[in-house]
């Protein structure tokens, strides 16, 4: 994996979000270095799927603004896309397609040339199936394709939405090895999990204290 | 470019492996034209008066039948996001699923035409002007279906709504597509309506793909 040694920061300033008439979280600042990894915290509805979908420019926010290394995100939103890779709870995996297939269409759709196909499957320990079709695959099995697209298409910032969700403690090691070698390398991470992931130096953002009043008005 | 044409294979790789999809645009198609000799009667005047009409009109509806799987499986599971979060435009992604569209839809419609069009007695004189027609106007019809295709996202039954929504959308091409044919029966010479056909086409390869990105961002919200 390619390090990446630039000193840039991911920076949410006062982030608002707003999903329909509700107002789900306010006043959010969130600062993400080289190595760092934030973990975001918070009982269901909290908002934890929405910063994230905020971090990756998937959602507007009703306030505040994304910086990526001092500028505004909105200003190079194709430059800043291409330097996330965001897994949300649904995994575009295609039941007709072999999991090798899925990694080389995603890293051929980031523009890598000679994405790392086999070093993916192998982090994530499903060479054995690589060429099964997916619709073969159990919950977890995808979980782990998912996440290999981290490997095959390296990108400095992982945005993780419950990625331990459906793993087994095989795979939970796996995904923990994986961003402590991105961390290494200098990539950054933000993770929304329930359970409890081992990683070492993480700041905790507890989004239920950003919660908005039932009554507030997004500004 | 190497984006471009990953997203176009991935999508023609799906389109081929789901033969059933395909095979079932090419079925409703060839049974769409067998209905209305039943319907109409079996005259042959009056069915090569109206042939290049019920081969235009079925082609339509079955390009209808195959756009909600333009978008909506991405849609629903989550690929879509995916597409989204690149350095490709996402006008660009639309206008690369508007071609496997039209690759696995319009052309297999295009080649079958001619065997229909004989089965209903359409004057062979008239065949290449149904044929260059059918060429021509279906990459518009891929490219304009698929604004209707990422309007009706998330709707509740986005198939039914992307058909209203299209179908008067597609009155251009069939205006121009059985007027050509008309103009090569009456030896008038369809050039001007092919023209008409091809510029449709060509006008909805950048604008399409404007409109649906717009569409789809808003369903990605």
């Amino acid at each position: 994996m390619p390090p990446f040694p630039e000193t840039i920061e991911l920076i949410g300033e006062n982030l608002a979000c707003r999903r329909g008439e509700r107002l789900v979280f306010a006043g959010i600042d969130c600062r993400i270095g080289t190595g760092d990894a934030l973990v975001l915290i918070g009982p269901n509805g909290s908002g934890k799927s929405s910063l994230l979908r905020l971090l990756a420019t998937l959602l507007a926010p009703a306030a505040g603004r994304l910086l990526w290394g001092g500028t505004p995100v909105e200003d190079d939103p194709a430059g800043y896309r291409a330097t996330i890779h965001y897994v949300g709870h649904l995994d575009g995996v295609k039941p007709a397609l072999s999991p090798r297939e899925m990694l080389g269409f995603w890293a051929a759709w980031r523009g890598v040339s000679h994405p790392a196909v086999d070093a993916a499957l192998t982090a994530f320990g499903i060479e054995p199936i690589a060429d099964c079709p997916c619709r073969w695959l159990s919950a977890g099995q995808r979980r782990r394709l998912a996440l290999a697209r981290l490997i095959a298409a390296p990108a400095p910032v992982w945005l993780l939405d419950e990625p331990g969700a459906a793993l087994d403690d095989d795979g939970e090691a796996r995904l923990v090895a994986a961003i402590a070698s991105h961390r290494a390398a200098g990539g950054r991470v933000a993770v929304a999990t329930h359970q409890p992931l081992a990683l070492p130096g993480a700041t905790t953002l507890a989004l239920d204290r950003f919660a908005a009043p039932p009554d507030a008005i997004a500004i | 470019m190497r984006a471009f044409l990953g997203l176009i294979r991935q999508d023609l790789r799906l389109g081929i492996r789901q033969g059933g999809d395909i095979g079932l645009v090419l079925g409703f198609f060839v049974l769409a034209v067998i209905l209305f000799p039943f319907g109409i009667g079996p005259e042959p005047e009056l069915l090569r008066r109206v042939a290049a009409g019920i081969v235009w009109v079925a082609a339509l509806l079955a390009a209808v039948l195959s756009l909600d799987r333009l978008f909506a499986t991405d849609y629903a599971d989550g690929g879509l996001d995916l597409i989204a979060l690149s350095a490709m435009p996402l006008e660009l992604a639309v206008l690369a699923k508007a071609a496997a569209h039209w690759l696995t839809t319009g052309l297999p419609l295009v080649i079958v035409s001619p065997l229909l069009a004989i089965l209903v007695d359409l004057d062979p004189a008239a065949l290449p002007s149904l044929v260059v027609g059918l060429l021509l106007g279906t990459p518009a019809m891929s490219l304009v279906g698929a604004i209707a295709a990422a309007l009706s996202l998330g709707a509740r039954r986005p198939g039914v709504l992307t058909t209203l929504v299209v179908l008067p959308l597609y009155l251009p091409p069939l205006i121009f597509g059985t007027g050509a044919v008309e103009a090569s029966l009456a030896a008038e010479g369809a050039r001007a309506h092919l023209l008409l056909l091809a510029a449709l086409s060509v006008a909805a390869v950048p604008l399409a793909p404007l409109a649906a990105a717009a569409a789809l961002r808003q369903a990605l919200d």
